[in-house]
């Protein structure tokens, strides 16, 4: 109501067009519809990490603060055109690999990981700034050159994304490297890259994947084993698997009601408010609810697609599509976990779980994507 | 598509890409949802039972467990509310300071306990203390320490302590009754556990206990025969004489001729049912039912009894013990002094082998045998009590001359003390051979006729030597009573077959008063080894002093008082029986008995 009145007073009268919310909104170059569907999964989550947190309203205030504060940083990115982060992209890629350099260096272990840098003022994973910074560099490499890539186009391709990713896996954090390398794929993807490049790519992973098997954790062999057969050690690592089932199969159709779900409650789900956030959502809500929730994600996605096909070059266009379909991986991946058809790996459910840098990162994405939106130039033809 | 553009603007993405795109997405939404609507509809059941499974556990309520009163009601075995802690090792190490402010209030060492912990990391439960008082346990779970619990139970005390115990027994850690009547009334005592349905977390704290629960059903009381007062005197008595006579051991038994109710009964070595260690001891044993021995002369009375019964001796029948040894085929009886010709009266108060011997070769084996079926020799006593022994009296079939004549005076059977208590009650209660019991509300069963009342008063009569100046028994007089008592000096069988020329059982066993008996008493001294091993001269007095004791506890009138006035008109003034005791005719009681 208020913004309202000041775009009229702004626009001096009433006599032209009345413009809508999301014109005004646009003016700010902040997408509404967006801006909505973001603010509604973040609410809902907010929600239930109440529930799961065994009713902390700090953790609410907590998760709220990061969202407030990404939700500045998305307008703040928003602000400026897409060509900025075009010319960005390089430098960004450059920070974060040697961000992620350091971290091998001198960075924090917490749960066993090597992935925090601690500045001082802030702790963060180097990492989840590189889920930005691929798409926007092989993006803002391809733009220039001819597409579909030639080869060497897509040999420089692959070592721009292969570099931070090794670096990523070895912290180890297969999850983050995995985003990475669906991020920077579906840069590739976007650009044109041929079919037998795709279908090589496939065979070459095919190939490679008892060396991969090799070179695993025992801990994350053991985890992609135990998605296979959670029964066998229902005490051990297949632990969550079975009491995440058990939280989300409870839940049934409607759902036990909100603050009603007792695997969370009584602890006998890990990780609660944070990566198997899913499954508590599920026992309290219900199946209905959790076709709401994927609805909304994938409302989400479409947005960003609509926005790539809207986008006016190159640069835009992969990176609009690449962030959006990346979103959609983070999402499939933490309830394809939760759910029990994926390994267990650390990745949140992205704006929903209690949880820092993820939260920020994700939104300065879709502050890129307002950008590309809202910056459009009325072309001639 | 070919060149590079200086000013690109974005191609669109071939058709096929969308699409592509567009099922790439379908199939990820689609295959979450089908995950969603297999776990959340046709498994649902299924997960939902498996996540009850794991947080609605089924607690037991213990139940209060009944008392165990002797007759008068007095405690022998009561149950208190206590609570044991019990942790989950490896949540309590999680937090130090937690390990150690609970070391220093349950008065270990913290070093100790946090090594029993980390040893114990891998369980779920283990306990870290005894039971305790329930404030003391409130203070420890004040602490707040992780993982740390309480279990409410009930702990079972001994009032009595080593005076009892054998008799009571004692209830294991989960409160089952493992020995003694703790044992044998187990159904009675326990009552029924309740149970209440509670939400557990994963750290097995109770979060919701408003579910469904049944209450406990307490346990009921059990009553015993046993006189608390008397049983002292007989554990106290008994204790003293094995101490004094350096004997192996020991038995006391007082029974209430008439009823058959078990007044008191004790063994040594002895054990405190309080004290846990000690109750994997020997002391546990209650030999008095559970062990067998050799009744040796104690049997004589039983065969004299049979013999009148049968007609084929009278009182005032003779016998001829000359020279005071007697062969019978290979074996040859003996008598420790030749005692000539001698009537039954004599023979038994002098104990004559001899005699008893030809009395059984007279009467022969069949009806020895039958004799002592009529006593109960060959039949258990059904007391009761967990473990009782079972007597061994061989069918009279396979007995031969020797086995006769060894059996007439003890030898070749054995039986535990509550047979020889019984089979001299039939001879105290007029021929009626009560059942005996150890338990008040247990149904009475009527008394089995084993004699005649005249030949048991006859028998009763000649016993009365026993406890003469003239007779093997004269130590176990009582000033103010007559005694009918016979003394048992019987050889222990050795390991290596024969009996041992100087290992012995002392016993004694009598009733009183003579004339109108009201307790049976036997005493067994095991293998005294201070000098006397003569049953009249090592258990004689204790069987005084006991019995004596346990007259005066229960009123019962001494032999040579006037009859008491009728009930109606008893005076608050009249004299007891102790003082009349003490002018009476007999010896004075010793110090030990002016205690």
């Amino acid at each position: 109501m208020i913004a309202e009145v000041i775009y009229r007073v702004r626009r001096g009268g009433p006599d032209k067009p009345e413009p809508g919310m999301a014109d005004l909104l646009e003016s700010w170059h902040i997408d509404m519809w967006l801006l909505l569907l973001l603010a509604t999964v973040a609410g809902l989550g907010m929600f239930v990490i109440y529930s799961a947190s065994g009713h902390s309203i700090p953790a609410v205030v907590n998760q709220a603060e990061r969202f407030l504060l990404g939700l500045f940083v998305m307008a703040v990115v928003a602000q400026a055109p897409p060509e900025f982060y075009r010319m960005l992209a390089p430098w960004l890629y450059g920070l974060t690999l040697l961000l992620l350099l350091l971290v091998e260096v001198i960075g924090d272990h917490a749960m066993g990981a090597q992935r925090w840098l601690d500045l001082g003022f802030i702790r963060f994973q180097p990492s989840e700034l590189m889920k930005l910074a691929m798409p926007m560099t092989l993006a803002a490499f391809l733009h220039h050159r001819r597409l579909p890539p030639r080869p060497l186009t897509l040999l420089a391709s692959l070592v721009i994304l292969g570099v931070p990713t090794v670096l990523i896996m070895v912290q180890p954090d297969l999850g983050t490297s995995m985003l990475v390398i669906a991020a920077g794929g579906f840069t590739l993807f976007f650009a044109g890259l041929q079919w037998r490049w795709i279908l090589g790519a496939l065979a070459a992973v095919g190939a490679a994947a008892p060396i991969l098997w090799e070179r695993l954790h025992d801990y994350q062999r053991k985890r992609i084993l135990t998605l296979l057969d959670p029964e066998s050690d229902p005490l051990g690592a297949g632990y969550h698997i079975t009491q995440s089932k058990i939280a989300i199969g409870s839940g049934g159709l409607f759902g036990k009601g909100w603050l009603e779900g007792t695997q969370a409650k009584l602890e006998f789900l890990p990780e609660a408010h944070t990566d198997f956030i899913f499954a508590v959502f599920a026992e309290e809500l219900g199946l209905i609810s959790v076709l709401v929730l994927l609805s909304v994600y994938l409302c989400i996605v479409g947005r960003c697609l609509w926005i790539a096909v809207r986008a006016q070059d190159s640069f835009q266009r992969l990176l609009a599509g690449a962030l959006g379909m990346t979103f959609f991986i983070y999402v499939f991946i933490n309830i394809g976990m939760v759910i029990g058809l994926l390994p267990v790996v650390g990745v949140p459910l992205p704006l929903f779980s209690f949880g820092g840098t993820s939260m920020v990162s994700l939104l300065a994405g879709f502050g890129m994507l307002m950008s590309i939106h809202t910056h459009r130039k009325l072309l001639a033809n | 598509m070919s060149g590079a553009r200086p000013n690109p603007v974005a191609e669109p993405v071939a058709q096929w890409r969308r699409w592509l795109v567009l099922g790439l997405l379908s199939l990820g939404a689609a295959t979450v949802v089908g995950r969603a609507f297999q776990l959340q509809v046709l498994e649902r059941d299924f997960l939902r039972q498996e996540g009850n499974k794991r947080h609605i556990r089924t607690m037991l309520i213990p139940a209060h467990r009944g008392a165990i009163t002797d007759r008068r009601g007095e405690p022998l075995a009561l149950s208190a509310p206590v609570e044991s802690l019990w942790a989950v090792p490896s949540a309590l190490l999680d937090s130090p300071q937690h390990v150690t402010a609970l070391a220093k209030l349950l008065n270990k060492n913290p070093r100790a306990f946090e090594k029993f912990l980390a040893q114990r990391k891998d369980r779920k439960f283990v306990y870290i203390s005894d039971p305790l008082p329930p404030a003391d346990a409130q203070r420890a779970l004040s602490l707040k320490a992780p993982g740390v619990f309480s279990e409410p139970a009930y702990a079972r005390y001994y009032p009595a302590g080593e005076v009892a115990g054998q008799i009571v027994g004692f209830t294991g850690r989960d409160g089952d009754g493992l020995e003694g009547i703790e044992k044998a009334q187990e159904t009675l005592l326990s009552g029924k556990a309740g149970s209440r349905r509670v939400i557990r977390d994963r750290q097995g704290r109770v979060v919701d206990d408003t579910l469904e629960s049944v209450a406990a059903a307490s346990g009921k009381d059990v009553q015993l025969t046993i006189d608390l007062r008397i049983q002292y005197l007989a554990y106290r008595e008994l204790k003293a004489a094995v101490a004094e006579n350096k004997a192996k051991g020991g038995l006391i038994v007082v029974a209430d001729s008439t009823t058959g109710e078990i007044l008191a009964v004790a063994s040594q070595p002895g054990f405190n049912p309080n004290n846990p260690p000690e109750r994997r001891s020997s002391g546990t044993r209650n030999r008095a039912i559970v062990d067998s021995f050799e009744p040796g002369s104690t049997v004589k009375p039983l065969l004299v009894a049979q013999a009148l019964e049968l007609g084929v001796y009278q009182p005032t029948s003779m016998i001829d013990t000359t020279p005071g040894t007697y062969k019978v085929g290979a074996l040859t009886v003996r008598d420790v002094h030749p005692q000539g010709v001698v009537d039954l009266a004599k023979m038994l108060a002098k104990s004559s082998n001899v005699g008893a011997a030809k009395v059984g070769l007279t009467i022969g084996a069949e009806s020895v045998w039958s004799g002592y079926q009529r006593f109960g020799l060959g039949e258990p006593v059904y007391s009761g009590f967990p473990g009782e022994s079972n007597p061994l009296l061989r069918h009279y079939s396979e007995w031969g001359q020797i086995a006769t004549a060894t059996a007439s005076y003890g030898y070749g059977l054995s039986v535990n003390a509550l047979h020889l208590v019984r089979a001299y009650a039939a001879l105290a209660n007029d021929g009626l051979m009560p059942h005996l019991r150890l338990v008040q509300n247990e149904q009475a069963t009527p008394p089995q006729r084993a004699v005649s009342a005249q030949t048991a008063r006859n028998v009763r009569k000649m016993l009365e030597g026993v406890v003469s100046p003239d007779g093997t028994g004269i130590r176990a007089a009582i000033p103010g009573y007559r005694v009918s008592a016979k003394t048992g000096t019987v050889r222990k069988v050795s390991e290596t077959g024969g009996y041992h020329g100087d290992k012995h059982q002392s016993v004694f066993i009598g009733m009183v008063p003579a004339e109108h008996p009201r307790l049976v008493g036997l005493v067994m001294i095991d293998e005294p080894g201070a000098g006397a091993y003569y049953g009249g001269l090592v258990a004689g007095p204790v069987f005084s002093r006991v019995m004596q004791g346990a007259a005066r506890q229960l009123q019962i009138p001494p032999d040579d008082m006037p009859p008491p006035p009728p009930r109606t008109m008893a005076q608050p003034g009249t004299a007891s029986p102790v003082q009349l005791a003490q002018h009476g005719t007999l010896p004075p009681p010793s110090p030990e008995q002016a205690r």
